[in-house]
């Protein structure tokens, strides 16, 4: 037993209050008793208990009308009333005023061990759930949303305060702000958090793939389709889906999925046979979906159902004093991935990161410090390791792949693709980039 | 004050040779001098015609009264059909930390849950009752250990799933009561 758990008897009769009074002591409880109800009220304003056992027919105040005081004053108290006259009634009413049971006197000693000890689980279980609300206030799994600036301290807000309900969210903000780490903390603070996050990107697929994908089909349901296959939202059961590029999907899957959201039911493409799934959903957007809804572009329903909170991720133009700390948090997490000791970055040209515009939010300052960390000279990032004044890059080259496709072309060009000259400005052996130079199909006419 | 030995007192009748064998597990197990003696008490005072049973809470202080002293723990050993006013039945108490207990043989035999009587196991099942008690009165309570003779039986087949030995956190706290 963790914590001594307490039990108040209250009963007019001595015999009766001695003998639980031994049994539950011989038990190990915390055990006090009363012969009133008056006085078990006092003795509950200056101490707590866990459980109350209670008869229901005393002298004065009878048990039901100190059952319902008890729930006023102390609603988490578990009481159990007892009684050696049983009726249908008194036992309905008691357990309408929220006793936790009703026993007739007297019991076997099994059934009070039964009854004490399921008490007991519900206490425990109460206790759990606190620690559980308590542990959800500092939140969990949001160590990727860096920042201190105000407007991060709101969306952390909001993060909190959405996160134990069911409800649907909308997430916006532009490309690269991070909609979808903010997704994955919602899921990581709610109750649904040992069940999958299903991530789906609407925008990468088209119309049929995307029905296909979040309904599942069935085998032989269109051609390839060889085998029963789940789809995202039965996937997602118990759990949260992401629809990432909401506004992206046609208005015959608008239709569908509001279908769905609504009834929490679907059957797979090709298939007859009703699923039900009970998942959250969250969307996210670049888009101003409102705006779409006045041009038709998006149904009115599918935003309110989908629109219940709106979570607005602010670009990082905005939120200027978490660049430092996204700088030395990337830093860090690529400087480890790529078995590199911890680097620093030169004062200015971290000014410069701060004066840049970013119209690729946190992934493009992201790109640059990864591209900075495997250009650099391995000892401090300098501003010439940042490929601020190409910006040109930055608005065009989204993927590290690209960029790095960009930098191997350059060096390339520049030692007149002279593979050893190239492999050793590059700081890699003249394998690596031979596999470079077929991995991105680089020719030295292009 | 120190304890000097256990004495169990018979109310009743039992087999000859049975309480002996009792006494010598407790002295086994606790490692007291075991003393056996005989109690005249009228039971039928303590008898509740509604029920049809005797009153455990008031035996147990006639006992405590008339047989307990401080240098002895004293069990009063029963064959009657034991309960106190909350429970249907009881197979035995004790005051916990006190001087002394009461057990009784009177549900323990198979033959009363329509079973073939087993002689052997009633003897086994009241010297586990009956430490059991003792062990409250050493200041033990209920154990959550399984094999412990310290946890807590409420229909007779429980008693068969533990041993007559305490484990060995129960025995360091008696060895620790005994000590302070």
């Amino acid at each position: 037993m963790g914590k001594k758990i307490s039990i108040l008897i209250v009963d007019d009769e001595e015999s009766v209050r001695d003998s639980l009074y031994n049994w539950f002591i011989e038990d190990g409880y915390r055990v006090e008793v009363a012969e009133n109800a008056n006085r078990a009220l006092s003795m509950l304003e200056s101490d707590s208990f866990d459980i109350i056992l209670a008869d229901i027919k005393m002298p004065g105040m009878d048990g039901l009308e100190m059952l319902r005081r008890i729930k006023i004053l102390k609603s988490e108290s578990i009481v159990i009333v007892m009684t050696a006259f049983a009726t249908v009634d008194t036992a309905v009413q008691a357990l309408k005023d929220g006793a936790f049971d009703y026993v007739t006197k007297p019991f076997d000693p099994d059934d009070l061990s039964h009854l004490i000890r399921n008490a007991s689980k519900q206490i425990s279980l109460s206790d759990e759930n606190e620690t559980l609300r308590t542990k959800v206030l500092t939140l969990e799994n949001v160590e990727d949303l860096i920042g201190k600036s105000e407007p991060m301290k709101r969306v952390l807000r909001d993060i909190e305060n959405v996160a134990q309900s069911s409800s649907s969210v909308v997430i916006t903000g532009e490309s690269g702000t991070g909609k979808e780490l903010v997704a994955r903390a919602i899921h990581s603070n709610s109750s649904r958090k040992f069940f999958p996050l299903v991530s789906v990107h609407c925008g990468a697929l088209t119309e049929s793939l995307l029905e296909s994908e979040l309904f599942g089909h069935e085998k032989g349901a269109f051609t390839g389709a060889m085998y029963n296959r789940k789809g995202r939202f039965e996937m997602a059961d118990n759990g949260t889906i992401f629809l990432d590029e909401i506004a992206t999907i046609s208005m015959k899957m608008q239709i569908d999925l509001l279908r769905v959201l609504e009834t929490k039911k679907f059957t797979r493409v090709g298939g007859n046979k009703e699923i039900s799934s009970d998942f959250r959903v969250i969307c996210a957007t670049n888009r101003d979906l409102k705006s779409m809804v006045e041009k038709a572009a998006f149904r009115e329903d599918l935003f309110y159902r989908l629109n219940v909170v709106n979570i607005f991720v602010p670009p990082l133009r905005e939120r200027i004093e978490d660049i430092p700390l996204l700088v030395d948090y990337f830093i860090k997490k690529y400087c480890l991935s790529m078995n590199k000791p911890p680097l620093t970055i030169d004062s200015s040209a971290l000014k410069r990161l701060e004066e840049f515009n970013f119209p690729g939010n946190v992934r493009e300052l992201e790109n640059m410090i990864e591209r900075a960390i495997v250009v650099g000279n391995g000892k401090k990032i300098a501003l010439k390791d940042l490929p601020l004044e190409k910006t040109i890059i930055s608005s065009t080259i989204e993927s590290l792949d690209d960029l790095e496709k960009s930098h191997i072309f350059q060096i390339l060009n520049k030692y007149s693709w002279n593979i050893s000259r190239a492999a050793k400005a590059l700081k890699v052996d003249r394998v690596t980039l031979y596999n470079k130079i077929s991995k991105y199909g680089l020719k030295p006419k292009e | 004050m120190d304890l000097k030995n256990i004495t169990l007192i018979s109310f009743g009748y039992f087999e000859e040779g049975f309480l002996e064998k009792v006494a010598g597990t407790i002295n086994h197990e606790l490692l007291y001098p075991v003393i056996i003696k005989e109690g005249h008490i009228d039971i039928t005072e303590f008898y509740d015609p509604g029920r049809r049973q005797y009153n455990g809470n008031k035996l147990l202080k006639e006992v405590d009264e008339l047989y307990a002293s401080d240098s002895n723990k004293t069990i009063g050993l029963f064959n009657v059909d034991l309960f106190i006013p909350i429970l249907t039945y009881i197979f035995g108490q004790a005051f916990l930390s006190g001087r002394s207990g009461i057990a009784s043989l009177y549900r323990l035999g198979n033959e009363r849950y329509g079973m073939d009587s087993d002689e052997r196991l009633v003897v086994e099942r009241f010297k586990k009752e009956v430490i059991h008690e003792l062990g409250h009165t050493m200041g033990l309570i209920h154990c959550h250990i399984p094999n412990c003779v310290m946890r807590s039986s409420t229909y007779v087949e429980d008693i068969d799933l533990k041993t007559a030995s305490l484990c060995s956190k129960c025995r360091s706290e008696i060895n620790t009561n005994r000590l302070s």
